[in-house]
């Protein structure tokens, strides 16, 4: 056949071509008629079919997300709550030039450069036609512009949605925490259902720990949308069951207080009330405002909280885990009489320092730097409690050895987390010879003892921590995980009871004396807020030395840097003889306890008075008048 | 002028005798010039309802449109014997462009496929898809045809160079339109029967090993979410099923332009791009399908009748084989966006929007004028 033409043939050639066309276009139309039965089969075969899918596509089944659960302190003070929120968002498909649109968007309202790039890094992650926000928390005026402006900005939208909002900003940004929007990690971890509306999640805090409560069980509702995507009508809709309102223990106004009376320094107070383990107050300063983390936060806004050498985002009341110092004495004391190590009556040798057998080094007690002479001849347990003898305690340590000290604090609960209702909580260290050797690989050494001994060394517990210790302390042995959360809807929550610390009426008796005589006794180094007091306090100062002093170096407040300097502590319950309310306080920095003592002070009078918890006990006369002298505090 | 002396010299007489028309002076073929006008006109209507009655979409398509146009109207001015002569170099520099894509191009969703040149970016694989046919048709006008089995490999490899380095970037759509160029070429050159029905028979043996060697995982989702496409509704076989239910809800009628609920709720994915025929089969039903089929096809008549007037096989071949390639890409794009096919990235020829494929095509169809309007040269 053709093949074996050689010759360049132009006729054959045409001839061939002709053909070859000839065939092509049978197969042309071949295809195309196999084209029409496929198109014809969709469009009139099956017509109906694909019609009807049509048309339940058209009606659509989205999720409606429940309302988040509302927070309020014990008096109803909303704490958390949701407030419209305006965002401005942009269909990038819909927009002609998307540069553009932006560029003319920054004219006509505040948009920083930064939201521009997570906006544009939204856009890649998010699937076609969705609506990405640009900018979050439109202003009322932000919005009349974009209105005036709508015609020049197709694809461009304002829409309105449910964000949380916290009206006290600061004042409980470390109790509550904030929501954010929810992260790929936790993308994975979440029910994606009943999430499928959603937006936020707890990050931190309350909002995190009972996200589940809070969040609610998301509704459906089938609706019918118009050929822009509006929906038109809702057709069924089975409504969100909105989550659980929570009330706090918590206390607006002590906290307030606490807050203000902490000012500028950097501290936390964390209040409990013994009679049920509800938190009153916790404060840990400097804060911020959890508002900014909602709907995201700016990096601008980020990169200050996160690099300002005061750690605002960093909460002290649960996650600074500090050397208890002073404020241990106490319980030391009761764990002394406890073994049997000592009696009430029982005296040590004051010299103003310690020696161990057999070591020359002296261990000082902190009043050699003023006088050289400690606190007289001889002291007993209620001295050393009132004027915080160090020399006694070093004495009473080294003669239980750690291991006992250990037991004993054990049940009060140092060394373990409280177990309080709240995110990031951290355990503090108890130590003992058993911890060393498996975390220090090393033997336990005597002069350790004595620094546990004036609750220094590895001993560090939380502000938490020392409240909850307290907490048993002014019950007399009964204990609880220490709880935000008291009414959870309209159910009332119990606090989970801890084992009781069993010690004889006599040795609380004794100890609670000397906690008394701290603040009223004419020695006691809290006894400047014994004025015009209406009610007896028992509390314990503390200093906790953060920088080492060499054996002959006299150390100097004021030569220290303010960095440098002791944190100063104080624990202590109020009424003395029937205790509703106890504090921890520490103010990093704050030198000694005695100046931290008048924070605890405006603290009690704040709840025992203000609230009227002493109202049954007093005239309401009385009250306003302690009022009065307590705000000049 | 004597009754002889044209009688000695038919062809030329003819020519000289009768004056050239207005077409062929300004080299245009007016049949052809109204079928595309009427497509590219039918094809905006379309695209403006599924990007969603985008003015912008519209204008910026309508700009692209003058410049192909333009670009058509000189291209059909090129005489056909410079274009012949210059087809082995234009072969050259675009395989050369290709090689540099992966090496200085630049890249979008996985895959590199543009070359930036100051500022303006443009894929040398889409100038390929008019090289390529027009290297092979160069070479077989130089030699007797039908081909011999040495020419068949020679232009096999020329063939198979271009075709791999795009399939590798990966643009298999592209690919397999510029293997489909370079072989109907071959194929209307005359190739025997003997050999069309071996390359089947190897393509057959060789599925296999291309499945599991060549194609990438994304290519094989493709392929597997054709034959179920219900095994991912919300993924791959997504685009499938909107488009399908697009399709088939129009009916007879249509639901109306810009009334598509499908195309204008945005159910449908790609709808202003290789999804477009879904928009029109939802909108003008299949009363618009069967128009658009129809222009299509006179298209593709027209085309081949021109390659049978050429003149010389090299006009022949180049006609014949651009609009053999022009109806690859009706048949794969309607093809895949109705499911008969797997998802390949072939726009709908003149309707999808797209401004590099615009431009290539009409120059293809300026080619096709140069070929038609032709001087008359004496046949040998």
């Amino acid at each position: 056949m053709a093949e074996q033409v050689a010759l360049k043939d132009p006729y054959t050639e045409k001839r061939i071509y002709g053909a070859r066309t000839v065939f092509a276009a049978l197969v042309v139309f071949a295809l195309l008629f196999l084209l029409m039965i496929r198109y014809f089969s969709l469009q009139i075969t099956e017509h109906e079919t694909y019609r009807t899918q049509s048309d339940r596509n058209r009606v659509q089944l989205q999720p409606v997300p429940p309302k988040r659960g509302l927070i309020y302190d014990r008096n109803g003070v909303l704490l958390a709550e949701n407030r419209a929120s305006y965002r401005l968002t942009i269909i990038k498909e819909r927009v002609e030039d998307l540069g553009e649109t932006i560029e003319l968007l920054q004219q006509l309202i505040d948009i920083d450069d930064d939201r521009i790039k997570k906006y544009r890094r939204l856009v890649k992650r998010s699937r076609p036609y969705a609506a990405v926000p640009l900018k979050l928390k439109l202003t009322p005026e932000e919005i009349a512009i974009i209105s005036v402006n709508r015609y020049r900005l197709p694809g461009v939208d304002v829409d309105a949605q449910l964000a949380r909002h916290y009206p006290q900003g600061e004042l409980f940004a470390h109790v509550l925490g904030y929501v954010g929007r929810i992260s790929e990690t936790e993308q994975l971890e979440i029910d994606e259902v009943n999430y499928s509306g959603t937006n936020e999640i707890g990050k931190i805090g309350l909002e995190k720990y009972y996200e589940d409560v809070l969040h609610g069980k998301v509704g459906y509702q089938n609706v019918e949308t118009n050929a822009r995507g509006r929906v038109l009508r809702i057709l069924e809709r089975t409504n969100p069951e909105p989550g659980a309102d929570l009330t706090l223990h918590l206390d607006a106004h002590v906290q307030k207080v606490a807050h203000q009376a902490l000012g500028d320094e950097r501290g936390a107070v964390v209040a409990i009330d013994p009679r049920t383990g509800g938190i009153i107050a916790m404060a840990s300063t400097p804060s911020f405002d959890a508002n900014l983390f909602v709907g995201g936060i700016s990096t601008k806004d980020y990169s200050r909280l996160r690099d300002s050498i005061d750690l605002p985002l960093f909460n002290r009341a649960l996650q600074g885990q500090y050397p208890p110092a002073s404020t241990v004495k106490p319980l030391y004391g009761l764990a002394g009489l406890h073994y049997g190590v000592i009696t009430p009556q029982s005296k040590v040798r004051d010299p103003g320092w310690y020696k161990l057998p057999n070591d020359e080094r002296m261990y000082r007690d902190w009043t050699w730097q003023k006088k050289k002479s400690g606190h007289g001849a001889f002291v007993d347990l209620e001295q050393s409690i009132v004027e915080s003898c160090d020399t006694y305690f070093y004495d009473l340590a080294y003669n239980m050895g750690i291991d006992r000290i250990h037991d004993f604090m054990q049940p009060f609960g140092f060394g373990r987390k409280t177990g309080v209702d709240n995110t990031n909580e951290r355990s503090g260290l108890l130590p003992s010879k058993d911890w060393k050797r498996i975390y220090k690989r090393s033997a336990w050494f005597h002069g350790e003892t004595l620094s546990v001994g004036i609750g220094q060394g590895y001993l560090l517990a939380t502000p938490m921590q020392l409240a909850s210790a307290m907490v048993t302390m002014a019950n007399r042995g009964k204990h609880f995980s220490p709880r935000f959360l008291k009414r959870m809807g309209d159910e009332e929550l119990p606090v989970p009871k801890l084992p009781t610390v069993k010690v004889e009426a006599e040795h609380w008796n004794a100890v609670s004396h000397a906690m008394e005589e701290v603040v009223h006794g004419r020695k006691g180094t809290a006894n400047r807020i014994n004025r015009d007091l209406k009610y007896r306090i028992a509390g314990k100062t503390g200093s906790a030395q953060i920088i080492g002093i060499g054996q002959d170096e006299i150390y100097d407040e004021k030569q220290v840097a303010k960095r440098k300097k002791d944190h100063g502590l104080f624990v202590a319950y109020a009424p003395a003889d029937n205790p509703k309310i106890v504090v921890a306080i520490i103010v990093e920095n704050g030198a000694h306890g005695s100046w931290v003592s008048p924070i605890a002070r405006k603290v009690f009078d704040a709840y025992l008075l203000d609230q009227g918890e002493l109202a049954n006990e007093s005239s309401s006369g009385l009250i306003a008048e302690t009022t009065l002298e307590g705000a000049g505090l | 002028m004597s009754q002889d002396f044209v009688r000695q010299m038919p062809d030329r007489s003819s020519d000289l005798a009768r004056p050239m028309g207005f077409w062929q002076r300004v080299h245009i073929d007016p049949l052809m010039l109204i079928l595309l006008l009427m497509l590219t006109a039918f094809g905006l209507a379309v695209l403006y309802s599924a990007a969603g009655q985008s003015a912008g979409t519209m204008m910026r398509q309508g700009r692209f449109l003058i410049i192909a146009y333009i670009g058509m109207l000189v291209v059909a001015q090129l005489d056909v014997e410079r274009i012949k002569r210059l087809a082995p170099l234009a072969y050259l520099v675009g395989i050369a462009l290709l090689i540099a894509v992966p090496l200085v191009g630049v890249g979008a969703k996985g895959a590199q496929r543009w070359l930036s040149l100051g500022g303006f970016r443009f894929q040398p694989s889409e100038v390929m898809k008019l090289v390529v046919p027009m290297a092979v048709a160069w070479y077989f006008a130089g030699r007797a045809l039908p081909p011999r089995v040495e020419h068949i490999i020679a232009s096999l490899i020329m063939i198979a160079v271009p075709t791999l380095l795009i399939a590798r970037q990966p643009d298999l759509g592209t690919s397999i339109l510029i293997a489909a160029s370079g072989l109907f070429a071959l194929f209307l050159a005359g190739i025997g029967w003997r050999f069309i029905f071996g390359a089947a028979g190897l393509l057959v043996i060789s599925a296999y090993p291309m499945w599991q060697l060549v194609l990438h995982d994304y290519q094989k989702t493709r392929i597997l979410t054709l034959l179920n496409p219900e095994s991912d509704k919300l993924g791959a076989g997504w685009n499938i099923i909107q488009s399908k239910t697009a399709i088939g809800s129009g009916g007879w009628d249509g639901k109306g332009w810009l009334n598509g609920t499908q195309s204008q709720l945005d159910f449908l994915p790609e709808s202003h791009t290789d999804f477009i025929i879904a928009v029109l089969a939802e909108e003008w039903g299949l009363q618009g399908v069967i128009a658009l089929l129809l222009i299509y096809l006179a298209i593709i008549i027209r085309g081949l009748w021109i390659g049978m007037n050429a003149q010389h096989s090299f006009g022949r071949l180049l006609a014949g084989s651009i609009t053999l390639t022009f109806f690859v890409y009706v048949f794969v794009n309607m093809g895949m966006v109705s499911g008969l096919l797997p998802v390949v990235g072939v726009p709908l020829p003149l309707v999808s929007q797209g401004g590099t494929s615009l431009v290539t095509l009409l120059a293809g169809f300026g080619l096709l004028m140069a070929i038609s309007t032709e001087k008359r040269m004496m046949e040998q």
